[in-house]
């Protein structure tokens, strides 16, 4: 049985932002599949009592003096965008034509 | 003869006797490019202009009486997720084609204080995602024992670099393998530290818990010397840890008596291709003949290691690559009315297809109502692989085990099927899910292909890993081979 399905797959694709083709649809599709499936392995385990693991060292918060200091100029801030004007960046409208 | 076959420790000793300059060692680098790079093809950008001014300026240093480190003047190659100012940095990715970086990595920062001289960014997987360098978007770097076979991945360019002698020594990065598996296939000496051992501030980040830079590099020796001038706590990474870095060169004795080795059976199993099984076992000998003993042991968890990685590194990845939007910098789609739609056709044409596959596993990952079934079973059973290490550390000193489970594929074999492509790695994701350090180290050879010994240490004892490797070295010499490019 399939685990994921093209619908999934549209709709993981909305979730990151990124535009598929139905041809490429079909591609994650099958290889998404291949790779749950194979991640489904691990429901072999009895995890129930096991606590996750989120960092591999036994650190704390990391708390440093709360100074201001220099940023970035805007001239080097908007060196590497696409597109600017009068100091700012610049992208399409934001409201209205969005469905 | 190149000067490349020399040591760290000669070549410095060359320049303070004023028989070698900097030039000297910058020239050969960009000789050697002419000569090898359209076969080998590892470079993504040369810096050459700036590296000759460099040369220049540390030559008329030479002549004074100021401090010269071990590292002064020499020729380092630099893997393309590190940021370089004002070297253009990509990640072999089209989103960051043309990005100019207004900071340097703390690495960078670091090797400028000990005045190597960057040669150029080198080919990678496109965001360090593979392991075969076939996921660039620029460039298919060429392995320099058989050009028809890949360097690994992800940093391919950075080992394959090396082996060629375009560099004398690089940097690359390691979030499953990505350093020991290249430096395995191209046969040379390839580490990647703790992790926390290595700032990451200024590393294009893949999965944030897993990824740590390393060196590449011809010999242990100059492996430890590299390590040594990045090392450190770094206030710009919070995860950077806050421990004694100790000398790596004064580890290396040749002394491994009674040196407690564990050979995970796991590790020779299933998959593992005779070959490298025998090398492995030969190696062992080597290390018993210094006085060193081992025993087999089992990591019972090491084969859900694969899949727990795939689920936990496509998550951060997923998380990670959100700031590529087309917005602040990197690619931006002509093609987009709306803000959705720039976002949407910016990553779509700026991702090659792996990327996409594995932002794709990770949103699938972290996504409402699969939460706990995948990326929360994945983390419970890291917890599970990291106690099995504990476990065997409790007893042992080092672990020792192929690299990788056969020698370097050819270009095309496994690029069809993720699945396959990803149990390459099955060897070396297991101490980055730990964060634990290890090294790769040339130990044989299969059809004129290089094979990998891996020696895994303790969090935070690459000095003993060093110690290891270094005996092992000093007894073979599969690392004075080199490719007849």
């Amino acid at each position: 049985m399939s685990r994921i399905s093209n619908q999934q797959v549209k709709h993981v694709a909305n979730l990151a932002r990124l535009a598929i083709t139905e041809e490429e649809t079909e591609m994650f599709t099958k290889q998404l599949d291949a790779i749950i499936t194979f991640a489904e392995q691990l429901n072999e385990l009895d995890t129930e009592n096991v606590e996750p693991t989120y960092h591999v060292l036994d650190m704390k918060n990391v708390l440093r003096e709360d100074k201001s200091k220099q940023g970035l100029s805007l001239e080097e801030v908007l060196k590497n965008a696409p597109e600017h004007q009068d100091g700012q960046i610049k992208v399409p409208s934001i409201m209205g034509k969005e469905d | 003869m190149s000067l490349f076959d020399y040591k760290v420790s000669d070549l410095h000793e060359l320049l303070h006797k004023k028989e070698l300059k900097v030039s000297d060692l910058v020239e050969e680098s960009y000789k050697r490019i002419g000569q090898v790079e359209d076969k080998v093809q590892a470079f993504l950008t040369l810096d050459e202009e700036r590296a000759r001014q460099s040369a220049k300026a540390l030559d008329e240093k030479l002549n004074t009486d100021a401090a010269k480190g071990l590292l002064f003047g020499m020729p380092i190659g630099l893997k393309d997720n590190l940021v370089t100012k004002g070297l253009r940095t990509t990640c072999a990715s089209k989103i960051l084609e043309n990005f100019d970086p207004i900071y340097d990595a703390t690495v960078v920062q670091k090797l400028q204080q000990a005045e190597t001289v960057t040669i150029g960014k080198l080919n990678m997987d496109e965001f360090a995602m593979g392991s075969s360098n076939e996921n660039s978007h620029f460039q298919t770097t060429r392995n320099p024992w058989n050009l028809e076979t890949v360097p690994g991945g992800s940093s391919g360019g950075s080992a394959a670099s090396v082996a060629a002698g375009e560099v004398l020594f690089s940097l690359g990065s390691d979030t499953g393998g990505s350093i020991r598996q290249p430096a395995s296939f191209c046969g040379v000496v390839g580490l990647k530290p703790t992790y926390g051992r290595v700032s990451r501030f200024g590393l294009v980040a893949f999965a944030s818990s897993l990824d740590q830079i390393g060196p590449i590099t011809r010999t242990v020796e100059d492996n430890a010397y590299l390590l040594q001038a990045i090392s450190g706590l770094d206030p710009m990474d919070s995860t950077s840890a806050n421990v004694d870095v100790p000398n790596f060169a004064s580890a290396l004795t040749g002394d491994v008596k009674g040196l407690k080795i564990a050979v995970p059976k796991e590790y020779l199993g299933e998959g593992v291709s005779e070959s490298v099984r025998q090398s492995v076992l030969d190696a062992l000998k080597v290390l018993e003949g210094l006085g060193a003993v081992w025993e087999e042991v089992s990591l019972p968890h090491s084969k859900y290691a694969l899949a727990a990685y795939y689920l936990l590194s496509s998550s951060e990845a997923s998380a990670n690559l959100a700031r590529f939007d087309g917005v602040r910098y990197g690619y931006r789609s002509k093609d987009a009315e709306t803000l959705i739609d720039l976002y949407k056709n910016s990553r779509s044409e700026g991702f090659g297809d792996e990327v996409k596959r594995r932002i794709m596993l990770g949103t699938f990952a972290l996504s409402s109502g699969y939460y706990d079934a995948y990326y929360k079973k994945a983390q419970q059973v890291r917890t599970l692989i990291k106690q099995d290490f504990e476990n065997i550390f409790a007893k042992y000193d080092v672990i020792v085990g192929p690299t990788t489970p056969t020698p370097a594929f050819k270009i095309g074999e496994n690029i069809e099927d993720p699945l396959t492509m990803y149990a390459n790695d099955i060897l070396t994701i297991p101490l980055n899910l730990a964060g634990l350090p290890g090294i790769s180290v040339p130990c044989g050879f299969d059809g004129g292909l290089p094979l990998g010994l891996q020696i895994i240490g303790k969090y935070f004892d690459e000095a003993t890993i060093y110690r290891t490797a270094h005996a092992f070295e000093q007894a073979t010499d599969y690392h004075k081979q080199k490719p007849g490019l």
